[in-house]
């Protein structure tokens, strides 16, 4: 079980959440000129790491808004949360080894 | 090494000295320089591969490079259900193929892995249920693979100690007579010492660590036991496909999630069959030890923690007591978790890469164990051949960009 700092109310648990998946993955902006390649690639390919992972959550059971988490996919320590459009925290060297927050 | 047939003279010879002159079930041989084949990945489709390579490709010159011990991963995690009632054509040939390699495994690799065709109930619990078994049956039909409706009253008779009228009351269920259980450490170990007789090297606590390729060409695999050259390379890997990919230099249409199972303490037996319920969203069956094996829904983030989420146990059980009330007050034993490699259309991936000589076995996702005999048999045909096997050719990962995709996701809601 995780615990989810939502950056509008706080730490909360995960069960209040929804995770959707992969961050930062951009439509593209000239839909009519790619290829079958570059559009299955946007819309079923994931990088899917065992290291840190910058992910989308929604706080459904909460204010529903949705934000950006980094957390390590093997230990699950997350490493914090941040707004859409704002940068991801920075991470130390033992973050990306999974190790402690 | 000659492997010793077990039958029962070799039962009564070996009691004569206390059972403990038993022959070893496989070799632990160091890793050759060079391979025919290598496969990574020790759990029941790798072994599988290897077994059928060696016994129906005549290729024997074979190495099963695993990280850990065999069938530690998934095989040894899942809820060990076998059916083969799919929507989609595609998955009936895979899965009806596998079905059939099932139905005389134990004889063939002289090695029982308990196979057992107890009957397998998907329950349907509002009139959607109901309209998506009569379809999806109607079409296991027209595959020629059999199936059958039951009545509520029918499912009471089954199994009698189900509560009908739960809070989402059963309606009908779907029944394959022939699906069923079988043991998943045996189906491993089955596969490991058949292979092994043939000449199979299974080389356990080795673990890839990267992949020698030249020009777009797989010439062998980078090892803790030091590098070892392989013509071909088939990756088996579930759950760290993706990692796997990611060290050949490309991505997979796959993402990583931890799903959990568990056991009860052993009951005398009270349920003679396999009950799936994606509603409600519960799998019960009971092993042969009598604990009742439960499973259910992954968690939804990617993880390789191989823990499962502690509010997804009151997920699974809390349906297993309203299906079930008898078990309201049964302890649970043990809890555990495994990774699934979860494609977006819930059929996996069996397919070249664009790696030339370098194959992928994987996006089984949480259903991966009933197809292990007829995964093994198709990959192990595509890579001694070059050429994919005609009934895993659908499962190319080209789907993903062409759009033929085979969506038993959305075809079955969500049991797996």
């Amino acid at each position: 079980m995780l615990l989810i700092e939502c950056p509008w109310c706080g730490e909360r648990d995960q069960t209040e959440f929804t995770c959707h998946g992969e961050a930062h993955i951009v439509r593209p902006k000239n839909p009519d000129e790619l290829t079958d390649e570059q559009w299955g690639d946007y819309v079923f390919f994931r990088s899917n790491p065992k290291g840190l992972h910058k992910e989308r959550w929604v706080h459904d059971h909460g204010c529903r808004r949705w934000f950006n988490v980094v957390r390590h996919t093997h230990t699950d320590i997350v490493y914090g949360s941040y707004k859409p459009g704002e940068p991801a925290p920075e991470v130390s060297e033992e973050a990306l080894k999974g190790g402690k927050k | 090494m000659i492997m010793k047939k077990y039958s029962i003279f070799s039962l009564l010879r070996n009691s004569m000295s206390y059972h403990e002159n038993w022959q070893k079930n496989w070799r632990s041989p160091d890793p050759k320089s060079e391979y025919d084949v290598i496969i990574v990945g020790g759990g029941g489709h790798g072994l599988a591969t290897a077994y059928y390579l060696a016994k129906e490709c005549g290729i024997t010159n074979v190495a099963v490079i695993e990280k850990g011990w065999i069938g530690g991963g998934n095989t040894g995690r899942n809820t060990t259900i076998v059916r083969s009632n799919y929507l989609w054509d595609e998955s009936a040939a895979i899965y009806e193929h596998a079905m059939k390699l099932w139905e005389g495994l134990s004889q063939e690799l002289n090695y029982n892995v308990m196979f057992s065709q107890r009957g397998l109930l998907h329950l349907a619990h509002n009139v959607h249920d109901l309209q998506e078994i009569g379809r999806r049956g109607n079409a296991i039909h027209f595959n020629g693979i059999d199936s059958e409706f039951l009545t509520p009253a029918q499912v009471k008779e089954m199994v009698p100690l189900i509560n009908l009228n739960c809070r989402y009351p059963v309606l009908g269920a779907l029944l394959q007579r022939r699906g069923g259980n079988a043991r998943h450490d045996a189906v491993a170990w089955g596969y490991a010492r058949a292979a092994d007789a043939m000449g199979v090297d299974i080389i356990q606590n080795c673990e890839v660590t990267g992949f020698n390729i030249e020009n777009g060409v797989v010439k062998g695999v980078e090892t803790t036991r030091g590098s070892i050259k392989g013509k071909k390379v088939g990756v088996v890997t579930a759950g760290h496909s993706g990692v796997m990919a990611e060290m050949a230099g490309f991505r997979l249409p796959i993402e990583s999630f931890p799903l959990q199972a568990m056991v009860s303490e052993p009951l005398k037996p009270c349920i003679n069959t396999v009950i799936m319920s994606g509603a409600v969203h519960v799998y019960i069956s009971q092993s042969d030890k009598g604990e009742l094996v439960v499973g259910a829904g992954s968690d939804n983030f990617v993880s390789y923690s191989q823990r499962g989420s502690f509010d997804m146990i009151d997920h699974i059980i809390s349906p297993m007591v309203e299906l079930f009330p008898f078990t309201s007050r049964l302890r649970m034993m043990r809890q555990w978790g495994g990774i699934v490699d979860v494609t977006i259309d819930r059929s996996p991936i069996v397919s070249k890469t664009p790696v030339e000589n370098l194959y992928f076995n994987c996006g089984w996702g949480t259903g991966g164990f009933k197809c292990t005999p007829g995964s093994g048999h198709v990959f192990a045909h595509s890579l001694a051949n070059g050429e994919m096997h005609p009934i895993a050719q659908p499962f190319s990962m080209n789907r993903f960009n062409t759009g033929a995709l085979i969506d038993e996701g959305a075809a079955a809601a969500v049991a797996h």
